[in-house]
């Protein structure tokens, strides 16, 4: 009898099998190499950085000006950008993208949902240099008719751009949560009496809460990782402020400014990019995890 | 009488949620119609055909696109031909010979926090290994493997989804009558579930074609009046073109920005189709045989 699936392949096999095993292994483990390759390159670049700035400047100076004669290396204000826009995504993406989700997993008719679905994904699907071009061309002199005060690059319409973008996301994760929760629960709510909206908002959607909190820890990794928006819209001046009318710096878009410079390799200005990029990678790596933990979360606790 | 009428409220509440939810699914749709068709409003002076095949200008006029979609094709081709492979070879391994095994689950979670990371880390890492570390300098093939390296998770996570959807019974039948591992793959699993693999992988080596982010980090030229005559030619990119052409003042550029998108975008669908129209075809053979 053949050894069942999962097992070492046994001996006997051919030789050219056991290599071909071997080779689709390290195809496998390609994605492993590829992981501690962006670590080694982050680390190593870093560390050439923080032995010219202390991590306290790093962390305590406001100001961040690396590229200036005056040179000043404080995170916040890119910090501050990023999550400004971040933010802004997030209020217009959640309350549509669970909506929606709600509309797709408890109310819509299988056929509207068959096509609502996809186009939905569309959204998703659009490359991001294109929303760029939406946030800065379009939107945002459209926003200025109403609030004169906004800038030509500001925080607001690459925000909103973006929020848009991210729907799908937040519509598809939380509506595999909501479709996730037992009909069984459902059924005991109406048999007490509960009607279809009590159903939803006291039994669904609390059963169905750490799987869409998943989905909104992954979209606001995705926002703090996305680069061509801000990067076009939002402007390029590191400043520390919550006021989303005015041009502030995302960390991608500090990137981008950097990496179209002429900016000698080697230098200090160079590393400041790999630090960055070091911050974001740890950040999205650690809100995947944790979105990932939450889903599961919620698989377990409806399967007891 | 009241319960009747506590009743009609309620359902009347109901409905009326029920079309607000509709509304915020269907709001989002409509704002990125509205946005495509302004560009496209926008494109229509430039939609012509020497925009195709003209090199960038000075001149918003005379620009044109064609060093920009040249070098994306180039760029996707070679993009595919390094993550396909790969790709398809590690989803293999975690689908058919790894399962359950502690190095296939730690590989597992791997690529689906790959997946998740910014696109500009990878431009990052391409920046550093291949544009520096091995030399490849500023070119077509120092972007190519960047991109793969981006695609990869996504074509992994295609290719295992296809994987999956051919039945354990027939790697059972096989297995029974004394096939290898190897063969059962290649002859069972495969030809069942290539039109899936290539549909998904299409699909996702699609995502290279409108990434900009990785590209521009490398060090891609916005400015390019040539043609890539091989791998280690330097090299621009549609999204490229589209990103410098946005962030120029003169109002004529915007329209030069607006009909590059529409020439994305018009790309991206037929890749699209191309996807759907192979599935069609490789399942009709397959039942044909």
């Amino acid at each position: 009898m053949s050894a069942p699936r999962g097992t070492p392949r046994d001996a006997s096999a051919p030789l050219h099998e056991r290599l071909l095993e071997q080779v689709l292994l390290g195809c496998g483990l390609l994605s492993i190499a590829i992981t501690i390759a962006i670590l080694a390159v982050m680390v190593g670049e870093s560390a050439g950085f923080f032995a010219e700035v202390s991590l306290a400047q790093f962390l305590f100076d406001d100001t961040w000006t690396p590229l200036f004669a005056e040179r000043h290396f404080g995170i916040w204000p890119l910090v501050a950008g990023t999550f400004l826009t971040a933010a802004i995504a997030i209020a217009v993406a959640l309350p549509f993208g669970l909506l929606a989700a709600i509309y797709l997993g408890e109310f819509a008719p299988p056929r509207v949902r068959a096509v609502l679905k996809p186009t939905l994904e569309l959204l998703a699907g659009v490359p991001t240099i294109v929303y760029g071009f939406f946030a800065l061309l379009v939107l945002t002199p459209q926003l200025q008719r109403w609030l004169p005060s906004l800038a030509g690059f500001n925080a607001l319409s690459p925000g909103i751009v973006m929020g848009m973008m991210i729907v799908p996301m937040i519509t598809s994760l939380s509506e595999d949560a909501i479709r996730a929760v037992p009909d069984d629960l459902r059924e005991g709510a109406y048999a007490l009496g509960a009607g279809k909206l009590a159903t939803v908002f006291g039994v669904v959607l609390p059963t169905a809460l750490s799987g869409i909190a998943a989905s909104l820890v992954l979209a606001v990794s995705r926002a703090v990782g996305e680069t061509m928006i801000v990067a076009i819209a939002a402007g390029q001046q590191p400043r520390l402020t919550l006021d989303p009318q005015v041009p502030v710096e995302t960390m991608t878009a500090y990137i981008v400014q950097v990496a179209l410079g002429d900016v000698p390799t080697g230098g200090l200005e160079y590393a400041t990019i790999f630090v960055i990029g070091g911050a974001l990678f740890t950040f999205t790596f650690a809100a995947n995890l944790v979105s990932r933990r939450l889903a599961r979360r919620q698989y377990r606790s409806v399967a007891t | 009488m009241t319960v009747a009428r506590r009743r009609r409220r309620s359902r009347a509440l109901e409905r009326g949620f029920a079309a607000l939810c509709f509304t915020a699914a269907i709001l989002p749709v409509l704002l990125l119609v509205l946005l495509l068709a302004d560009v496209v409003v926008d494109a229509l002076p430039r939609l012509r055909w020497d925009f195709l095949t003209s090199f960038p200008s000075r001149h918003a006029e005379r620009a044109g696109i064609v060093a920009g979609a040249v070098g994306s094709l180039a760029l996707v081709g070679l993009t595919a031909a390094f993550a396909l492979p790969v790709g398809l070879g590690a989803a293999i391994y975690l689908e058919e010979y790894g399962r359950r095994g502690r190095i296939a689950s730690i590989v597992e979670v791997n690529i689906a926090n790959l997946a998740g990371v910014p696109s500009i880390v990878y431009g990052l890492l391409g920046l550093e290994l291949f544009v520096r570390a091995l030399g490849l300098g500023r070119s077509l093939l120092a972007g190519a493997l960047t991109l793969a390296l981006l695609v990869l998770p996504i074509v992994i996570l295609a290719s295992r989804e296809a994987l999956r959807a051919v039945p354990t019974s027939l790697r059972e039948a096989a297995l029974a009558l004394g096939a290898t591992q190897w063969q059962v793959t290649r002859r069972v699993v495969l030809p069942l579930a290539i039109p899936g693999v290539l549909t998904g992988s299409i699909l996702a080596v699609s995502r290279a074609l409108g990434e900009a982010a990785p590209l521009l980090v490398l060090g891609a030229l916005a400015y390019v009046d040539f043609l890539p005559d091989g791998p280690a030619s330097p090299f621009t990119a549609l999204p490229i073109q589209i990103f410098s052409w946005t962030n120029r003042p003169q109002p004529g550029f915007e329209a030069n920005a607006a009909a590059g998108i529409v020439v994305l975008l018009a790309t991206l669908l037929c890749l699209n189709g191309l996807a759907i129209v192979l599935r069609h075809r490789l399942e009709r053979r397959r039942s044909g045989r």
